[in-house]
């Protein structure tokens, strides 16, 4: 002991706030990279809740999620930049509002 | 004390980062700032006593996917508008806000270090911890994480064949 713990409620306080900027991004950005990296920021801000109950209790399954976490995020941005590629072949743009209009 | 000095500063950075990458035009000035907010994330897992995650969350995010956003950036060549935005990187004024950042963390890395005893981090949880569990009840779980980046794998294989396939047929249309 000895040392101050951290308070649960500041680390999840930091998740929420992470969370709500990638949200935000989300919904405000319309370039197809930035869309990207904001999905990047929410499952991060997700990874942060996930680890900082695990030590609060003292156990290793907060780190074994996060760890799940990142396989999803890895493939979540193999795909999503391989969809980059395409729009910029076909619309010549990253902007998601030109993507919109289905083929039929 | 220390912890919280820390733990406070990290979160401040990794916010500031955040709020900063989500609002630049340029997607190359996002990328360092969310690579700044990753480190800074990591700084966070190591104090509230997760070391296996916070080296993971260098290694795996800001190194490995993040190298993945540049990469991609670099093969969409934005040709003549890309050559001058990569002179702008080369202003202070560009890179001066993520360097600041970053030396604090730096400062914190020495501050960790450089004390006698290891951190006396409550609830800390061991790598060893982590990998007996990871391969004991969650092994289901690895299985699934594999067969999940499989299908990533097979995914953007798929998408970017394609891409690379036309890209080369429509030179050689020009070409002849």
């Amino acid at each position: 002991m000895g040392s101050v713990s951290i308070p649960l409620d500041h680390v999840l306080l930091l998740s929420a706030l992470l969370f709500i900027c990638g949200l935000l991004g989300l919904m405000m950005r319309r370039n197809i990279i930035f869309i990207l990296i904001s999905l990047e920021v929410m499952l991060n801000s997700s990874a942060v809740a996930f680890v900082a109950a695990g030590a609060r209790w003292g156990q290793p399954d907060g780190q074994i999620v996060f760890m799940l976490i990142l396989a999803v995020a890895a493939a979540e941005v193999a795909v999503g930049l391989g969809l980059v590629l395409q729009l910029q072949r076909r619309f010549k743009s990253l902007d998601m509002d030109d993507a919109n209009r289905m083929r039929g | 004390m220390l912890e919280l000095v820390l733990f406070y500063t990290a979160s401040t950075i990794a916010l500031v980062a955040t709020i900063l990458a989500l609002t630049r035009a340029n997607a190359t000035h996002a990328l360092i700032y969310l690579i700044l907010s990753l480190l800074a994330v990591a700084v966070v897992f190591y104090v509230i006593g997760a070391p296996f995650a916070a080296a993971l969350e260098v290694v795996i995010y800001a190194g490995a996917i993040m190298v993945l956003f540049i990469f991609v950036i670099m093969m969409l060549n934005l040709g003549d508008k890309g050559d001058r935005r990569e002179k702008q990187l080369l202003k202070p004024q560009v890179w001066i806000v993520p360097v600041i950042f970053t030396l604090v963390l730096l400062v914190e890395l020495v501050l960790v270090l450089s004390q006698s005893t290891p951190a006396e981090i409550q609830g800390l949880v061991t790598p060893k911890q982590v990998g007996l569990t990871l391969f004991g009840p969650y092994v289901l779980a690895v299985e699934i994480a594999s067969m999940l980046l499989l299908a990533g794998l097979v995914g953007s294989f798929h998408l970017g064949r394609r891409y690379l396939d036309e890209g080369r047929e429509n030179s050689s249309r020009g070409r002849s």
